[in-house]
């Protein structure tokens, strides 16, 4: 390696730079191998994905990249399938209902540990330990906690509570979990819509498991802006006379907001292209109640071979987890 | 490198996982079981289809890799080794997904130009549309001749591997896809009468009963959606019969018939009797159900048997085709391919020479589970069920499977499957049959 390779010295701001041999070409040089590997391998095959997106290739055999008529045939044909509409609603309400249980559940986990309750670093691992894992394992694991016939159902009997119920006359307490198929609500749509906008009932169990999981991240996310909180300026609002309550609510919590939002667009954009949890927890559920645009990329693409038709969901979530990602990264950069 | 001689398989790592996805397993070197069961192939009977020099490697690629299936294999191996002991076995098998996961490597593979030697496909559509279609597959009708397979292949069979008059795929083993497996003991409690022979009403009616004693009569596994297809297609065969079912493929049988929807109708109520978990369980839950006394019955095939196998519950079990399909045999098959440009193109013939022998498929589907796809070969090293299974198949007319790929198109077949899993939950026969039409039609 040449030895004008090693990076000319820092130079105090007030002396003239002076001009080193190579300077001008030299860092666009060194960086020109990431950013030809950055090109080829994430924009050049974003930009592949788009085209087979609009192309005529739905065969197994030599990709055929003709443009189809119209272009927009495939995204039409997409956005017109049932089951896609159903993968998009169920992709967002799990976004949703998990995004705010994961930073409750997270924010109350690390403001008890926060309070140097007996036993905090120990509790502290247990929490964090289920982030560990694999996606896979949890959602094996929680497939059998929540089948209706030899999970958490059991525990209801064994408890007590349905021979409770049946004191009272009531029936069984035997919720149908990731079997149930019933979907919530149904706001009234647009005859395009084929699929009933609700919260499918098999959902909510995912949602757990993704709780599970994740809401550990979220504590440890909450536990470091905890400790960035200086002591000050607790003393200072218990000499003001503040109530615990009063100060979490009105000092603590709103301080930890750039915590808020930084949890916020990880854990997001694991829940926009959610795909392994649920593949092995629930598959595409009852009547596709579990299903997300992930399962059906994978299924048209590599089990259909519509590869066009699979490309086309997948720029599809690409364009969703943007919308989170890009203005978050134009505002870190603004703040640099 | 170790040569298969050393009982140990060779595998090569190759770049399968960079462009598809994460769960792709490339399969490490399994140390050949050492089971001797059932007597090796003597090689001096398998006929040698090449005798050009053989070079020095053969490569197979499969999805068989687990217990059974991959034992079955090496039983391949052996016949191979037995007539060229100097040559290289390399075992390209990936493990995982029911053999998605191996399709998806191959594919990668077929379109980079690296074919192996021979590669696994089912019959039918699969290996038309992604084999035969794109051209990575040659016509081996000369080896398909020497070997006399016409006269040793049922003709349902026969039809299947054949497009345009060529022969594309040399059968090795056949599953049974229409059995209805129960449990003896829930039939005697319950005084019902099991019958080689059932009709859906027998079938029903007997439901009936089971229902009042709080017993799913039949026990589906949907999780995998396959399974539910697997049970619509039994229930629509023996509601059409075998030459309407097969008209369904080649346009002849229209999919707007009334006879669908008396079908579709029936599926309906079957459902009304399936257990409450299904869309919770894989097709090995459903059939731990039927071995423990939980459900009647489950409509799958073959491989099933195994699993009852594998937890020594084989006596519980009573077996027959699924209602009104006696006379059916539901293939589910397994052969090789001729790679075009083969790497090793005399070893590519010759081992095909060898997994289309009688002798050598007979030492094979015992470790299967399955039957030999030749009615010629020795059945005795099967079990009680497979041997009934092998009666059925040299008797019976055999169809293709929509669940496993063999009757219609990748695309037709994934429109099926989502068509039937929003009815498990909807039962909506007039938009079944709309989406079963649509299907068809988009497969045009």
């Amino acid at each position: 390696m040449a030895t004008n390779a090693i990076p000319a010295p820092i130079e105090p701001e007030n002396t003239p730079p002076k001009r080193r041999l190579g300077e001008g070409w030299m860092s666009p040089l060194m960086l020109a191998p990431s950013v030809i590997a950055l090109i080829v391998f994430i924009y050049g095959f974003i930009g592949m994905t788009f085209w087979i997106s609009i192309s005529n290739w739905r065969k197994a055999g030599p990709m055929d990249l003709s443009i189809s008529d119209p272009w927009w045939g495939v995204y039409d044909r997409l956005f017109n399938d049932r089951r896609f509409q159903i993968g998009l609603r169920n992709t967002i309400i799990f976004t949703v209902l998990f995004l705010l249980l994961a930073v409750v559940v997270g924010l109350l986990l690390a403001i008890l540990l926060d309070r140097h309750i007996f036993g905090g670093s120990v509790f502290r691992n247990i929490f964090l330990f289920p982030y560990a894992l694999s996606f896979i394992v949890t959602g094996v694991s929680w497939r059998w906690i929540f089948n209706p016939e030899s999970g958490v159902n059991l525990l209801f009997d064994h408890l007590g509570i349905n021979w409770l119920l049946a004191q009272f006359g009531a029936g069984p307490l035997k919720p149908g979990w990731l079997t149930n198929p019933e979907v919530i609500g149904n706001l009234p749509m647009p005859d395009a819509v084929k699929a009933q906008i609700g919260i499918p009932m098999a959902l909510i169990p995912v949602v757990i498991a993704a709780v599970w999981q994740l809401s550990g991240f979220a504590m440890a996310m909450y536990l470091a802006g905890l400790g960035t909180i200086s002591t000050e300026v607790r003393e200072a609002a218990q000499l003001d006379g503040a109530s615990t309550w009063r100060m979490y609510r009105d000092i603590i919590i709103p301080l930890l907001k750039p915590i808020t939002v930084s949890t916020l667009i990880i854990l997001g954009h694991v829940s926009l292209k959610i795909f392994d949890l649920i593949f092995a927890m629930s598959g595409t559920g009852p009547g596709f109640a579990t299903d997300v645009p992930g399962i059906y990329m994978f299924e048209q693409t590599f089990k259909a071979t519509r590869y066009n038709l699979g490309a086309a969901a997948s720029v599809v979530m690409l364009i969703m987890v943007s919308l989170v990602i890009v203005p978050y990264l134009a505002r870190t950069m603004k703040d640099l | 490198m170790q040569t298969f001689r050393s009982r140990k398989i060779n595998r090569r790592q190759f770049a399968a996982g960079s462009a598809v996805f994460a769960t792709v397993a490339v399969m490490p070197g399994i140390r050949v079981a050492a089971q001797d069961a059932s007597p090796a192939a003597s090689p001096a009977t398998i006929a040698i289809l090449n005798d050009g020099t053989p070079e020095s490697d053969l490569e197979v690629f499969s999805w068989w890799t687990g217990p059974g299936e991959h034992d079955g294999l090496v039983k391949l191996y052996e016949a191979f080794i037995g007539l060229f002991p100097d040559v290289q076995i390399t075992d390209a098998a990936v493990a995982g997904g029911a053999g998605s996961n191996a399709k998806a490597a191959l594919s990668t593979r077929l379109e980079g130009g690296d074919p192996p030697d021979s590669w696994q496909s089912h019959a039918g559509k699969e290996l038309q549309e992604l084999y035969q279609g794109p051209g990575y597959a040659e016509p081996l009708t000369d080896i398909w001749n020497a070997m006399g397979l016409d006269d040793a292949i049922p003709q349902g069979l026969n039809d299947q591997v054949t497009v345009d008059g060529e022969k594309y795929l040399i059968p090795v083993g056949v599953h049974m896809g229409n059995v209805l497996f129960a449990n003896k003991q829930v039939a005697t409690d319950n005084g019902l009468e099991w019958s080689d022979t059932l009709t859906s009403d027998d079938f029903l009616a007997m439901a009936d009963t089971l229902k009042e004693a709080g017993i799913p009569a039949i026990a589906l596994g949907s999780k995998d959606s396959f399974a539910a297809v697997q049970l619509f297609e039994n229930i629509l065969m023996g509601q059409l019969g075998g030459d309407a079912y097969n008209g369904l493929w080649d346009g002849s049988t229209d999919w707007g018939g009334d006879d669908i929807t008396a079908a579709i109708e029936t599926f309906a109520k079957y459902l009304d009797y399936v257990n409450d978990d299904h869309s919770s369980l894989t097709w090995d839950g459903a059939m731990d159900l039927v071995l423990n006394g939980t459900a009647f019955a489950t409509s799958m095939g073959d491989w099933a048997y195994g699993a009852a196998v594998s937890k020594e519950k084989t006596d519980v079990l009573a077996w027959a085709a699924h209602p009104d399909t006696d006379g059916l045999y539901v293939s589910v098959m397994d052969g090789f391919t001729l790679p075009k440009d083969a790497p090793h193109p005399v070893n590519a013939e010759n081992w095909l020479g060898v997994v289309g022998s009688a002798e050598a498929q007979a030492t094979f589907a015992p470790y299967k589970g399955c039957i030999p796809a030749r009615t010629d070969a020795d059945t005795s090293g099967l079990s009680d069920y497979g041997q009934w299974s092998a009666s059925q198949f040299g008797s019976a007319q055999v169809v293709a499977s929509i669940a496993h790929g063999a009757a219609a198109a990748p695309g037709q077949v994934l429109d099926i499957t989502d068509a039937i899993t929003s009815f498990l939950v909807d039962k909506d026969v007039a938009a079944l049959q709309d989406a079963l039409s649509m299907a068809a039609e988009d497969a045009q």
